[in-house]
């Protein structure tokens, strides 16, 4: 095993990776016949030149905050949570769930902690099941949260196009939820603070995104249980032999993972669109693998690679605007090109970086 | 339902079933080497996608079933190179194929047809048609099996009967040749197979390679047989669904087989019983029939009947130096 000085391993190799993830885009991009240095420009000011793009920016950053932190959490236990797809699916359902419930009756104050508890809990549930289904009856992670995604898609369409939907009306979403169930937008407060801000779903939920970041460092490096989780993702056995409850673990990491995928929903269902829709999760869940790929596991990695992904996200819209050829799926290209290379080929440049530095 | 409804349901049975046999003994090639694969769904998807682009630019159905067969593999031979060749994680490759496909056929779509991701609609020409088989017209007169033989067995596409043959081949290949000995052995205890003097990452290398080609012949199927042209993400789910079946069927051929037929039944049943209200049960949900496999791979995964074992290496890089 070649080993690298700690600045090469965390800082030069994911950008190396990530550089020849933007070159193989870039050579799509020209064999397609557009310029890619327009491209990347288009992107850039699509992303946080244009009036509001900033605002898209950081509301797309705060839900992969969300998703990347819920797979980084599993994987320092090296459980691969692929669910937090129907994870967030089921936060939609438990905010969206308790405020058709309550949002007549409760104010504010009481309404969102509420909301916020609910997508949490819900999140958290679809996780830990397939945590204590491995934990305790053996069956592979990866296959039940495959799995648990098709069951929550089943479930969010069922109760769409059933018992949640809006009365009278033919489309699978649920009504409007009132006033008191909906988080601040930045554009309604700026003013309020004497700025000017453009139109944007940019809501306070980024501030319970950042807040989850620190906490999820405090937890995972600050804490016993932390302690216990790392352990466990390092040498299972090794950690079953120090006492380390090895199966409660694993069902609370994935119930904390699905808790934070969860949360997603406070960023989409209560802070941008105000009513429960089918597809709100809109493949976020799967764009948090990236996310925490590219973060290395880390919150402020994750955090980093979420604003990158806000970005893409938000500046690859412009090219549907910009180009005749080249459109926001470019966009899915290069998170796949990513995941190649920062995730499974992450060891490839290794020996050749430990060459250059004259390691090998 | 009468006999003849039940008869044209296992007819749609056993076509919605084509993709998932196809996909599932893919994986369970890949997968009884030691190599998992959750990126069935994007290779069906790029085959889907380049069998209809194909045919839809040279006129042939042929020409598309060969460059989906083609793109089929070299998206398997990425996947080798990220977790055989640099030991890279086996689910994460996955993943990326499935991204990559997602994103990759809309794009190339849109840059070759300007048809918002679709492919221009195949004539018939351009797609299998429907074989009928000798034997209908004899057989018309004769009370159960006419019926069975001009609804069931008759009249399905060549990639349905190709998909059969298939079953049959990974049985004989995987149980009953030196080499499918060796891909056993691979994703079993590959150190064995190390020390026979065999390379174990050529024989993975094999193993993926012949998934990515099954995959192709899926993914033909969804665009130049069952539909007439590509939409985008058509594979909606299937290979998920093969994985399922896969793991449902104990990664053995004849399990997976029946494991597939059912999920065919399941889905093409609820195609049939949407809306209609049954004497007991009343208006028929049909997403409850829908999450069925799922639910019942993750009863059967968890051990709750029978168990379902995977191959011993699967998912672990083979290192020769300890």
């Amino acid at each position: 095993m070649t080993r690298l000085p700690a600045w090469a391993d965390y800082g030069l190799i994911p950008v190396l990776n990530l550089g020849l993830a933007f070159a193989v885009a870039a050579l799509v991009i020209a064999a397609l016949g557009e310029d890619p240095a327009a491209a990347l420009e288009v992107l850039v000011a699509g992303a946080f030149v244009y009036e509001g793009a900033l605002g898209y920016t950081l509301f797309y950053t705060a839900s992969f905050i969300f998703t990347g932190l819920a797979v980084a959490v599993a994987f320092q236990a090296r459980l691969f949570n692929i669910g937090a797809e129907g994870q967030a699916m089921l936060g939609g359902l438990g905010a969206a769930g308790l405020c058709l419930a309550f949002d007549a009756v409760l104010p504010a104050l009481l309404m969102i902690p509420l909301a916020i508890a609910g997508a949490a809990a819900a999140g958290a549930a679809w996780g830990a099941v397939p945590g204590w289904l491995q934990a305790r009856r053996g069956s592979h992670i990866v296959i039940t949260t495959i799995m648990f995604n098709f069951l929550a898609s089943g479930l969010v369409v069922g109760l769409l196009s059933g018992p949640l939907m809006r009365p009278g009306q033919s489309n699978a979403e649920t009504r409007a939820l009132a006033e008191s169930a909906r988080i601040a937008q930045w554009h309604e407060i700026a003013p309020l603070l004497g700025l000017e801000a453009g139109r944007s779903p940019l809501n306070l939920s980024i501030l319970l995104a950042v807040a989850a970041c620190i906490g999820v460092w405090w937890l995972i490096w600050r804490t016993r249980w932390g302690y216990a989780l790392r352990c466990l993702g390092l040498a299972a056995p090794a950690a079953e032999y120090a006492g380390i409850p090895v199966a409660r673990i694993t069902v609370q990491a994935m119930a904390v993972s699905g808790a934070l995928a969860g949360l997603m929903a406070v960023n989409t269902v209560l802070g941008a669109q105000g009513k429960l829709l089918i597809n709100f999760t809109a493949g976020f869940g799967f764009t948090g693998i990236a996310v925490a790929l590219m973060g290395r596991g880390h919150p402020f990695g994750v955090a980093l690679a979420a604003l990158l992904f806000g970005a893409l996200y938000q500046g690859g819209a412009e090219f549907d605007f910009e180009f005749a050829t080249i459109t926001r799926e470019m966009v899915l290209l290069v998170q796949g090109l990513i995941v190649l290379f920062t995730g499974a080929l992450s060891q490839m440049l290794v020996p050749l970086v430990a060459r250059a530095l004259g390691r090998a | 339902m009468g006999w003849l409804d039940l008869l044209l349901t296992a007819d749609s049975a056993l076509r919605l079933a084509t993709p998932l046999m196809l996909c599932a003994m893919a994986g369970m090639i890949s997968e009884r080497a030691g190599v998992i694969d959750i990126g069935l769904e994007g290779k069906m998807l790029a085959g889907a996608f380049t069998a209809a682009a194909a045919a839809a630019l040279t006129g042939s159905a042929w020409a598309g079933l060969g460059a989906a067969m083609a793109v089929g593999a070299a998206m398997a031979a990425l996947h080798g190179f990220a977790c055989i060749t640099h030991r890279g994680e086996q689910i994460i490759s996955g993943v990326a194929i499935n991204i990559l496909a997602s994103g990759l056929t809309v794009v190339v779509g849109i840059a070759l047809f300007d048809q918002g991701g679709q492919s221009p609609p195949l004539g018939p020409e351009a797609r299998f048609r429907p074989i009928v088989l000798p034997g209908v017209e004899t057989l018309s007169g004769v009370p159960v099996l006419g019926p069975l033989w001009r609804e069931l067995v008759s009249g399905h596409t060549l990639p349905t009967y190709l998909a059969l043959a298939v079953v049959v081949g990974a049985w004989w290949m995987l149980g009953h040749t030196r080499f499918g000995l060796r891909l056993r052995a691979v994703g079993e205890t590959p150190a064995a197979v190390d020390s026979a003097g065999l390379s174990v990452p050529g024989l993975r290398y094999r193993a993926v390679l012949i998934a990515g080609l099954l995959c192709g012949v899926a993914g033909a199927f969804l665009s130049t047989a069952h539909g007439a042209g590509f939409v985008r993400e058509m594979s909606a789910g299937k290979g998920y669904i093969a994985l399922a079946a896969l793991v449902f069927g104990k990664w053995r051929p004849w399990p997976v087989l029946f494991a597939c037929l059912l999920f065919g039944f399941l889905e093409a049943g609820a195609a049939r019983l949407e809306g209609e209200v049954l004497p007991v049960i009343g208006r028929v949900p049909t997403q409850v029939i829908l999450v069925l496999p799922y639910l019942a791979t993750v009863l059967l995964l968890a051990g709750f009947f029978g168990r379902a074992v995977p191959p011993r290496a699967l998912g672990t890089p083979y290192s020769k130096e300890r």
